[in-house]
């Protein structure tokens, strides 16, 4: 790919700032095709991910006996600030993953344990129920997951977690509003 | 109606997650893109960014020891001998919308919550490649114009002065990481 040189760069200075421009590095990429061109790349790439999704059930697994390592180093050992990056890693995984991998619900989950994570004021002052109920919630969601009755029970269960964590966290974060105004904030991923 | 060439790009994508890396070299390839070169962590990543000059980089945020948004910042050095101005797209499981104005502040040109989507992507990447935003540098930010709308009657604390408001209508990066295109 062709890049711009510094000639091509052009720099206008204002009190405060600058405003730097430069034609366009990758306009060369770009093709003008008819509206009838019958190419569909999002479509083939949406194909080759179904492609994937004989893996996805394996990738899962993976991802939960991470976290469920992450969570029994804890239990042995207390916390430390990698042992809770790793949980915290670990559970921002599933998160990201687990509705990709057919386990919408379980990403659900996964984000409260996130958000208990990242806004307990004191790890080691949470209750240890509140990590089991979702870890166990986790491994059920993705263990039960062909089974149509459980669906609407996995949903349910992210719900109702949700709920006692966001509970939790207000309670515990009454004095930090900033902290609060972040609990509280709508999330802004796509509604799965 | 525009199409891009994707065998004339060269990707940079940086993950730890295995899984996610494995997912996005399959959408990537499915698009038509042949250069993907693969990260797990943001100072590998860094390194190959100097060796490999990529065009866009597409990158994770929660990583160990050097993440994405610190990979962004390290990006955009006006001074850096490597090319500052890639467009770098955050791919992340965080969802919150202050986490959007934080990758911003650090240079990043477009957000996009997992889950991920071929769609989601794509509109990603159409868009850097077709609407490039100017470089605007400050004493405490250089990247992509963060400004997308005009709004002459802000007077907050970072309002940019002796300029006419000539500004891209584009939506907002927090308006477009909350939909799902």
């Amino acid at each position: 790919m062709a890049k711009n040189s510094a000639r091509d760069i052009e720099i206008t200075a204002f009190a405060t700032h600058q405003i730097i421009t430069q034609p366009n590095p990758l306009r060369s990429v770009l093709r003008r095709v008819e509206e009838k061109d019958i190419d569909d790349p999002i479509g083939r790439a949406e194909q080759a991910l179904a492609g994937l999704a004989g893996e996805f059930k394996d990738w899962m697994a993976t991802e939960i006996n991470r976290l469920s390592a992450a969570y029994v180093a804890i239990r042995h050992d207390g916390f430390t600030k990698d042992r809770r990056d790793e949980l915290f890693r670990a559970a921002h995984d599933i998160k990201g993953d687990a509705a990709t991998f057919g386990y919408p619900a379980a990403a659900g989950v996964a984000e409260s344990l996130c958000r208990v994570i990242e806004h307990a004021p004191d790890l080691e002052k949470v209750p240890a129920e509140l990590f089991t109920h979702h870890i166990n919630a986790i491994l059920a969601i993705v263990h039960e997951n062909t089974r149509l009755d459980s669906i609407s029970v996995s949903a349910e269960l992210s719900r109702r977690l949700r709920k006692v964590a966001d509970d939790y966290l207000a309670r515990v974060n009454s004095d930090r509003p900033d902290h609060l105004e972040v609990i509280l904030a709508p999330s802004i991923a796509p509604a799965g | 109606m525009f199409r891009i060439d994707f065998n004339k790009l060269r990707f940079l994508v940086c993950d730890d997650n295995p899984h996610m890396r494995r997912i996005l070299r399959t959408l990537l390839h499915s698009f038509g893109a042949r250069e993907v070169y693969e990260a797990e962590d943001g100072a590998t990543a860094l390194e190959m960014y100097s060796h490999y000059v990529p065009d866009i980089v597409i990158t994770d945020w929660a990583m160990p020891i050097f993440d994405g948004l610190e990979l962004a910042q390290m990006i955009r050095q006006p001074e850096s001998k490597g090319n500052p101005y890639a467009p770098i797209i955050m791919l992340t499981g965080h969802s919150e919308k202050r986490r959007v104005t934080v990758a911003r502040d650090a240079g990043v040109t477009e957000f996009l919550a997992k889950p991920i989507s071929a769609k989601a992507l794509y509109q990603r990447i159409l868009n850097v490649v077709a609407s490039p935003r100017p470089f605007i540098k400050t004493k405490t930010y250089f990247g992509p114009d963060r400004r997308r709308n005009t709004n002459s009657a802000y007077m907050g604390p970072e309002r940019r002065v002796g300029e006419k408001h000539e500004v891209l209508q584009q939506p907002s990066l927090l308006d477009k990481a909350r939909s799902s295109i």
